[in-house]
């Protein structure tokens, strides 16, 4: 299987070719919407952090933002700091032209005296490498250079029954063919765990997905917080999950049942190719910013409850198999699959469409978040998100 | 017959209910080639799950052939088993483990 894409220098093929307007601190991110506002071909990112954080909040946030500069849908990236961030936009571009050779420019808004100064240079800036960018050329790409996040949000009882087992169905026919997946989530692998881990590659793998539920739920009571007030959420109540196991179980479908060959850290790159885990919270805004930031050039999204969310740099493809979800949340849904529920299409067929509809992804097709222009993003902290 | 619930492995004691079941009305599920009915004691709504059997106060609740809970009441069989009357149970992690 090939699509059409964006080759690069390092790593894997873009399916999108943007220029990324990326905020080095919240106080960069109006700036930053305009000047995407003002480029045909630019994104922009809204951040909410950067300044007055604790370090490993700051990693976090800098893990974010080198992340998504160096994610494969990005052709150029257009900084605009303020000039006192915690870490200040000259070592933020220092650091991603250490990590990728696409161009790399980036702005103080102190240094150019105040917003329109700014906005100025960074629109001519971004108008070049839009032009730029609008010069390269599609190259056929083999589907090993497909890394897909699959997330899950706004769950209900048809998540785990029927959407998630075709993502997972989808999942294993991608691995087969050579490409890679990433499913996130870990607090929702959490009385699912011990199932998931019997797909560990190794016996090293399976303790590292036990370890990471159990180091998670650690974290929270550390803080005197439990992760069982938070999960299931109220709208998952609401949809028939009664508990966090119950959620889990339905959650860890979506996966497939590949061997899993790598556990990442939250918007950390995968090293390994095939079916990889990734620790993040099940915030879904929040794991998709950490899946987009590790690389992921698509992702694929299973809702009952029904959800708009998208991402700037990635498509996120949302599908559901709750008939009334689809029915009543049209302008959100890309795929119905409420056939498995009903009886009239099985799981495994599901997944097969669902390859079709991500080749035509990966060869440009919009999904509904994408042409809304959706640009949804979650940094977790410290005290995670669960 | 046109089911709907929908029983996800033989051993789980709670069927999903994929349409809104009236009080007094059949859940028709599948179990294997059989097909099996159970009336409603109240109203199950769309998604949620209806007790295949009397559960004890502090019985474990099966789903997908796994643990999703515990009961924090007794329910009876043919009433809604939902987040009002069952809870998580903890994990054991460590017992998890394998040896590397």
């Amino acid at each position: 299987m090939q699509f059409w894409g964006y080759k690069r220098k390092e790593g894997r093929a873009g399916i999108r070719n943007h220029v990324l307007i990326l905020p080095a601190c919240a106080c960069g991110s109006e700036s930053a919407r305009i000047v995407a506002s003002q480029v045909r071909g630019a994104v922009n990112i809204v951040f909410n952090t950067g300044c007055s954080d604790v370090a490993d909040n700051t990693a976090m946030s800098q893990k974010i933002l080198t992340g998504f500069a160096c994610n494969p849908n990005v052709y150029g990236v257009v900084i605009i700091g303020l000039g006192c961030e915690t870490v200040p936009h000259m070592e933020l571009r220092k650091k991603i032209r250490s990590m990728t050779s696409k161009p790399v420019v980036s702005f103080g808004i102190q240094d150019e005296g105040g917003t329109l100064k700014t906005i100025e240079k960074a629109v001519r800036a971004a108008r070049d490498m839009a032009a730029e960018a609008a010069m390269q050329q599609k190259e056929l790409c083999d589907i090993s250079e497909l890394l897909l996040g699959i997330e899950c949000g706004g769950s209900d009882a048809t998540s785990g029954i029927a959407s998630n087992p075709a993502v997972g169905e989808l999942s294993d026919l991608l691995i087969d063919l050579g490409a890679s997946t990433v499913m996130s989530e870990s607090i929702e692998w959490i009385g699912g765990e011990h199932v998931l881990a019997k797909r560990a590659a190794t016996p090293e793998i399976h303790n590292q997905i036990i370890q990471v539920c159990k180091n998670y739920e650690d974290h929270l009571k550390a803080a005197g917080q439990d992760c069982r007030a938070g999960q299931p959420t109220p709208g998952n109540k609401a949809g028939g999950l009664s508990t966090l196991d119950e959620k889990s179980l339905g959650c860890i479908r979506k996966g497939g049942t590949r061997p899993i060959v790598e556990v990442v850290e939250q918007a950390e790159r995968p090293a390994k190719s095939g079916a990889i885990v990734m620790d993040t919270a099940g915030y879904d805004i929040s794991s998709v910013t950490s899946m987009v930031a590790g690389g992921c050039n698509a992702v694929i999204f299973t809702t009952g409850r029904g959800t708009p969310t998208g991402n700037a740099i990635v498509p996120v493809l949302k599908v559901t198999a709750n008939a009334l979800t689809f029915e009543k949340m049209e302008d959100n849904m890309d795929v119905d699959l409420s056939g498995i529920v009903k009886g009239t299409k099985t799981f495994q067929e599901g997944g097969r469409e669902l390859l079709t509809v991500i080749g035509d992804i990966c060869n440009g097709k919009m999904t509904k978040a994408e042409a809304y222009g959706f640009s949804d993003i979650a940094v977790d902290h410290v005290c995670r998100f669960v | 017959m046109e089911i709907n619930g929908l029983l996800m492995d033989e051993k789980d004691n709670v069927v999903t209910c994929v349409a809104k079941v009236p009080a007094g009305e059949q859940v028709i599920y599948r179990k294997g080639e059989e097909v099996c009915t159970l009336t409603a004691e109240e109203e199950i709504p769309y998604c949620h799950k209806i007790a295949l059997t009397d559960l004890a106060l502090g019985e474990e609740v099966i789903k997908y052939g796994e643990l999703i809970g515990k009961t924090r009441e007794p329910v009876k069989k043919g009433r809604w088993v939902s987040h009002n009357n069952i809870y998580s149970v903890p994990r054991d992690y460590e017992s998890e483990m394998v040896t590397v």
